[in-house]
């Protein structure tokens, strides 16, 4: 099998060439003007759906009927809470980390308490959930108006040479979850409840826990996503996880992770949060419309899983 | 039975290759009109790619095809078997789990239509599943997927034989007894006789050699992939017919079974469970090196019993007494078994991963090395470990499971009549396997189908309406005895 063949069997490759095709289309057209710059900004981008995709990944992998929906509402309840802890001061810099990761472990016990104990289906418990947290994040809302804490508006705005410093680190992270999903205990029963529930409880898996640390690692990497996401932007806002509900979602997919469980990948999400910004970047730069940009969006992610998808069948 | 008779299926130098892998290497075969063709043969020797190929869901690499004298090669498919009156039974139940017993059985009937197709078509099967399975406890609106794994093969079995428009000529059987219990195969088995003596044919595919003997006017034996021996059924002897297989037979098993035998409780008790409906305190009792049998009709709370032990274990619950980790080797292996994106390797070493652990990791090596060890012990037939677990044949897919529990850390070992579609040389392996693990400490708690495997039990609690209602030692057990007691009242 030559290199190529072997490459193309991989689900995970064709959000990279969907990528690679798109920022091609857009340097292209410019006469590959500020190409580079392009690349960076999508790095600083995609670094935020990639922290929350990684998560969305995990939850949407132990089966079918298994997704998050509260992992906006989080973003933004997180991001409140810790602008208003720390307050603009470096010294609270760890408080408010600790406080924006105790915000995610809460949401994911609640969301998990309401799939297990209520037995409520996840899409309707993480959506219902969502609301509660939203409706805390107003309640709150005092922390809205502060700016971050300036060493960490400065790290996560950080580039070396042009890559952005945060982008660097969530691959670096991105790498060990690609390892704790191949290589740990935990990886392997997710993989094996999104297969069979049933025959992975009888060979030994306790389900139940693994589906629990899975829904509140998804909480906790939307947490950290707030955090970082409102140094990034200068502040917190109600508003700023709205976009990642369907990003979260589209990654997962758009690299290779099978919606119906059991089998998925962490590469393909770098891959397609990349390819989705720089699909953006394309449409803006030929002058679509924002109603014509939309309906490429559409019809561009359905032609990319369709060509992943049929690949693997 | 005369060779001039009309031939319903002729095949000739029919290949089928998967890969590398050779499933058929040129078989030729025959079904007259009217007879009951046995076919047997090992895991993997090509049975159920032959039948896949008859059954038009596997086209042939190449090779002559001829239904009725008619040469239909490269034009044969499911829907030309239909309309040629071919049905067969698949080992992996082919019935939609979402779907009612009735609405199962329209599938096969696109006659069906109009107002009250439902009734109409849940009174064929019923009527069917009556004819053949007296007493069979199924209803037509009960929905696949809450049926047992019994009653979905009997289902499956009555909706082959149903028929509105083309006429039924050729039944495939393939393994249909491994799921059944003694009474309901031997039920399926009469009823089988009676259509063929009324001219429709049948090819019944069995590892019980002794339903193939009895019950076949022909039999073909299948060795990798080839057609190696073809005789009247009177012919063959059991000794024969395991010869003509390739395997030296080992008949010295039960005399010196019963001379291991050791006196019970002389070791401490692992397991004690009482299942929730049994009023008179009797309880399933293991000690430590037993091998347990449970026995009775198919779904009489075997299962159940099992599953509770496992729960038990598994949720450190004190309801019940079980003594150390236990591991369970499913019989309904596409429910309760197989991961079907992993490797032969990956399926065998899931209940091990802890032990593969290295430096926080699972390793790789260690898993590979697992796989390669009990595809030795346990003869899985596969040129690569690596390769996904669909590949195998039924009755490998088994053994893989097998090696999953024992392979693991685990004392106590349940099996849910785990020896499903595994042929007659692997069946006695795994019985010396399981006696030696038992004289080195394990426990096995053992549900079968079949009562000649409660010849290798220490000792049998048998099931019947969910509670144990007889306790049989070893030198106790006989087939009446099982079967008196399995129908004490209800008969």
């Amino acid at each position: 099998m030559t290199f190529v063949t072997q490459l193309s069997q991989k689900a995970w490759i064709w959000s990279f060439v969907g990528m690679f095709m798109v920022w091609l289309a857009t340097a292209v057209y410019t006469g590959g003007k500020g190409s580079a710059d392009v690349i960076s900004a999508a790095l600083s981008f995609a670094t935020f759906t990639v922290i929350v995709g990684i998560g969305q990944m995990f939850v949407i992998t132990t089966g079918p009927g298994n997704v998050d929906l509260s992992i906006p509402s989080t973003i933004s309840l997180s991001g409140a809470v810790a602008m208003k802890i720390m307050d603009g001061s470096n010294g609270m810099l760890v408080v408010g980390f600790a406080i924006s990761m105790a915000c995610g472990l809460a949401v994911g016990l609640f969301n998990y308490t309401l799939i297990r104990v209520l037995r409520i289906p996840p899409i309707i418990a993480t959506l219902s959930s969502s609301f509660l947290i939203l409706s805390t994040a107003i309640a709150y809302g005092r922390g809205l108006k502060i700016k971050p804490p300036p060493l960490l508006a400065e790290f996560t705005t950080a580039q070396i040479l042009g890559v952005p410093v945060l982008a660097i680190v969530i691959i670096m992270f991105a790498a060990v979850m690609s390892i704790v999903l191949h290589r740990t205990f935990y990886g392997r029963a997710v993989l094996a409840i999104g297969q069979n529930a049933r025959a992975a409880w009888l060979a030994g898996i306790n389900v139940e826990r693994i589906r629990f640390m899975t829904y509140v690692l998804s909480a906790l990497l939307a947490a950290l996503c707030g955090f970082f996401l409102s140094g990034f932007s200068g502040g917190a806002s109600l508003n700023m996880g709205q976009e990642y509900l369907l990003a979260s979602i589209a990654v997962v997919v758009i690299g290779g992770t099978s919606v119906a469980g059991g089998k998925s990948n962490v590469p393909g999400i770098w891959g397609a949060a990349m390819f989705m910004f720089l699909l953006v970047t394309m449409l803006n730069t030929f002058g679509a419309s924002a109603g014509i940009r939309l309906i490429m969006t559409g019809l561009i992610i359905v032609a990319v899983i369709t060509i992943a998808g049929g690949e693997e069948a | 039975m005369n060779a001039s008779q009309s031939h319903i299926v002729t095949l000739e130098n029919v290949t089928k290759h998967f890969g590398a892998v050779r499933a058929l290497g040129g078989v030729d075969l025959k079904v007259h009109a009217g007879e009951c063709l046995g076919l047997v043969g090992h895991n993997g020797a090509g049975k159920s790619t032959l039948m896949n190929v008859l059954a038009g869901t596997l086209s042939p690499d190449h090779g002559i095809l001829g239904i009725h004298g008619a040469d239909l090669s490269g034009r044969y498919n499911v829907k030309a078997a239909g309309e040629n009156g071919i049905r067969c039974v698949f080992q992996e139940l082919s019935l939609c789990p979402n779907l009612t017993v009735a609405e199962n059985a329209r599938i096969f009937h696109p006659t069906l239509t109009g107002f009250g197709w439902k009734r109409r078509a849940g009174n064929m099967i019923r009527e069917k599943l009556d004819e053949i399975f007296p007493g069979h406890g199924v209803h037509p609106d009960n929905v696949i997927g809450d049926l047992s794994i019994g009653k979905r093969q009997m289902v499956e079995i009555a909706r082959a034989f149903t028929s509105t428009g083309a006429p039924l000529h050729l039944v495939i059987l393939d393994e249909p007894t491994s799921s059944l219990d003694a009474v309901t195969s031997g039920q399926l088995l009469d009823f089988v006789r009676k259509v063929v003596n009324q001219g429709l044919s049948c090819i019944l595919i069995s590892h019980v050699l002794g339903e193939v003997l009895s019950y076949c006017d022909r039999i073909v034996v299948m060795k990798d992939g080839l057609v190696v021996e073809t005789r009247p059924g009177a012919d063959f002897t059991r000794d024969t017919l395991v010869a003509a297989m390739g395997n030296v037979v080992e008949q010295e098993e039960i005399e010196e079974h019963e001379r291991r035998e050791i006196q019970r409780g002389t070791t401490p008790i692992v397991v004690e469970a009482r299942s929730d409906a049994q009023r008179d305190g009797a309880a399933l009792v293991a000690h430590r090196g037993e091998i347990i049998g449970l026995a009775g009709l198919a779904g009489h709370g075997q299962t159940r019993m099992l599953l509770k032990v496992y729960d038990a274990a598994m949720r450190k619950r004190k309801s019940l007494k079980v003594d150390g980790p236990v591991a369970l080797v499913a019989g309904d292996r596409q429910t309760d078994g197989i991961f079907h994106l992993w490797s032969i390797s990956q399926n065998v070493g899931v209940r091990s991963l802890q032990s593969m652990i290295r430096h926080g990791l699972i390793d790789p090596d260690a898993e590979a090395a697992l796989g390669r060890a009990w595809q030795a012990r346990i003869k899985i037939r596969t040129p690569d470990m690596n390769d996904n677990i669909l590949s195998l044949s039924g009755g490998n897919q088994q053994k893989a499971l097998f090696a999953r529990a024992l392979a693991s850390d685990a004392e106590i070992i349940l099996m849910d009549d785990p020896m499903r579609g595994v042929d007659v040389g692997t069946k006695l392996e795994v019985y010396d396997l399981i006696r030696e693990e038992a004289e080195k400490g394990r426990t096995f708690l053992w549900y079968t189908t079949e009562t000649d495997e409660l010849y290798n039990c220490d000792h049998t609690y048998v099931f019947r309406d969910g509670v144990i209602v007889a306790d049989l030692p070893r030198d106790q057990l006989s087939e009446e005895k099982i079967l008196h007691s399995s129908f004490k009242e209800s008969a």
